[in-house]
């Protein structure tokens, strides 16, 4: 890489022409699509109406969950984001490989990362679309609104929304590099980092020499953040930078990743093989 | 060549204005172009030109590396040697800024399905930055007769119907190089025929440049000013259809691919990997 090639600046670099070219493309299988919009929603509402019955049973039977009944629900909630956040990143990938779209998308004067943000803004429709039902359907049937933790939930939901599109990046990286016989990590390997999570439980819970890995993760310090100001009513901002701070070096790593991915499969022609 | 890259259609009529002065730019110029997949070596040290305006023919056998070299023009595949140039820009370094400038289509590639005609190419208009999309959009859909369903879903179309569609998409941005790779292939003649007959327009009215890759000679003979003949990576003849066809002394192009394909015992392929 020469010195001209990176002081010449290219007045084209980005455009959010082409980012909403993207949106709209997904868009338009959304809108006419009702049972997809239905199966966004679905899982998030069976998930609280679940939880919700288990936090009835425990209300009376746990000392922990009565101190905040809505502890358990909130916690599957916003877990949800996080599950969420990584499928609208990698299924909206993977739609594209579905489609071999792929070499059309990659011929075309969409950038790689300009790819990476309309990815970012689509996981962000879909899962309003999957979490928002969910949240305010727990209002009526459990009395539980995580809308009533105020700011912080936005701190929590961003949070969780940027750790989702990590992963969901790394996800779609290692599809495009091992072909769609890999696609099922983009369920599964969410799940790798919940037990380390605290969704459900305090990071204390787990064993000593695995806590500081769990610190490593920003849904720990987001989860740890939710359990404080339920319980002590306390808005622990310091738990939202350390997830955010975090979350910033995720975000780089798995965006750098996605984008040499790109690189190596224009080295080994994976854009033009793909397909279903 | 710096153009305004926010309009790649008045850009390209500024490289018109350009190479019809200068009559220097060719539309591609490719030298010592190797690529190689671990032990398999698809392109080997092709080089060759294709001038502004004229039809270019690339023809070979399946796995003679016609798709290779389509592919790296298109910036899908990066060499493992060698230098590309599409109009006048370095496609390794600067590809992004060409991509605008340049289409393709392909029967290995497909638009969205589940997306309307109109949809696919509002989305493809966008990314290629066209200016005035619905009035581009209707123009194309009156000249290539796609206007009774651009309202139906791109995949219930048949296949006739399909290759007008990705036509169209590889039209929208007036394009100075058109890559198609099989343009015609499945087609019935009638269609087949016409297609042809659109492209021939086209190239005259906008002086733009083709490079077609096909299996049918008659097409090629038809609409080609010049034919690179490949074999195993390597570019073993080029000249005018009628140059070919003196050379071989043969009366079709079908008879001197044949003739160069078998490597029949008589003919000279000394030239193996000479220049395009």
């Amino acid at each position: 890489m020469s010195i001209s090639r990176r002081t010449e600046y290219d007045p084209d670099w980005f455009s959010w022409r082409r980012v909403t070219a993207i949106l709209l493309r997904h868009l338009y299988v959304l809108r006419r699509s009702w049972p997809r919009l239905l199966e966004l929603a679905y899982w998030p509402t069976v998930q609280m109406i679940l939880w919700g019955f288990v936090t009835l049973f425990f209300v009376q039977h746990s000392s922990w969950v009565a101190q905040a009944a809505g502890v358990l629900i909130s916690a599957v909630l916003l877990w949800d984001v996080l599950f969420r956040a990584n499928l609208g990143v990698s299924v909206t990938f993977m739609e594209e490989m579905w489609a071999r779209n792929l070499s059309q998308l990659f011929a075309s004067p969409l950038r790689p990362y300009e790819l990476v943000v309309a990815l970012g803004l689509m996981s962000l429709i879909r899962t309003l679309i999957s979490v928002v039902p969910a949240m305010l359907l727990a209002i009526p049937l459990f009395g539980v609104s995580v809308f009533a933790l105020g700011l912080p939930l936005a701190g929590f939901f961003g949070n969780l929304l940027l750790f989702g599109w990590s992963i969901g990046l790394i996800v779609a990286a290692l599809v495009l590099r091992f072909g769609l016989g890999a696609e099922s990590l983009a369920w599964v390997a969410v799940f790798a980092v919940a037990p380390l999570s605290g969704v459900y439980y305090p990071i204390d819970v787990l064993p000593f020499w695995l806590q500081p890995v769990a610190w490593l993760l920003p849904p720990a310090w987001v989860f740890e953040g939710l359990r404080a100001l339920l319980f002590e009513h306390d808005a622990r901002l310091d738990l939202l930078a350390g997830a955010f701070a975090l979350n910033l070096v995720y975000a780089i790593v798995a965006t750098l990743f996605f984008l040499r991915i790109c690189h190596v499969a224009r080295e080994r022609g994976l854009l033009v093989q793909q397909g279903e | 060549m710096d153009l305004p890259l926010d309009d790649p259609v008045g850009a390209g009529r500024a490289v018109e204005r350009e190479a019809a002065a200068a009559s220097l730019v060719p539309a591609v110029a490719v030298a010592g172009l190797v690529k190689r997949f671990g032990a398999t070596v698809a392109v080997d040290g092709i080089s060759f030109r294709i001038e502004a305006g004229s039809t270019t023919a690339l023809l070979g056998g399946n796995g003679a590396g016609k798709t290779t070299t389509i592919s790296i023009l298109l910036g899908l595949l990066v060499p493992t040697e060698g230098s590309v140039t599409v109009l006048g820009v370095d496609m390794l370094r600067y590809r992004h800024r060409v991509l605008g400038r340049i289409n393709f289509s392909s029967p290995y590639v497909d638009l969205p399905r589940r997306l309307t005609v109109k949809e696919n190419l509002q989305v493809y208009g966008r990314l290629y930055g066209v200016r005035d999309l619905r009035r581009r959009i209707a123009e194309l859909a009156n000249e290539l007769d796609i206007e009774q369903f651009l309202d139906r879903a791109t995949g219930s179309l048949s296949a006739g119907q399909r290759t007008r569609v990705v036509l169209a998409k590889a039209l929208l941005n007036q394009p100075q190089l058109l890559l198609l790779d099989e343009p015609t292939a499945s087609l019935d003649p009638d269609t087949g025929d016409w297609v042809r007959t659109y492209l021939e327009r086209y190239r005259s009215e906008t002086g733009a440049s083709i490079l077609l890759a096909s299996h049918n000679m008659a097409e090629v003979e038809r609409m080609c000013d010049r034919v690179l003949m490949m074999r195993t990576g390597r570019i073993v003849d080029a000249g005018t259809p009628q140059e070919l066809l003196t050379r071989y002394g043969r009366g079709t192009l079908e008879e001197v691919f044949l003739d160069i394909a078998r490597e029949r015992p008589g003919v000279d392929l000394a030239g193996s990997g000479r220049s395009g």
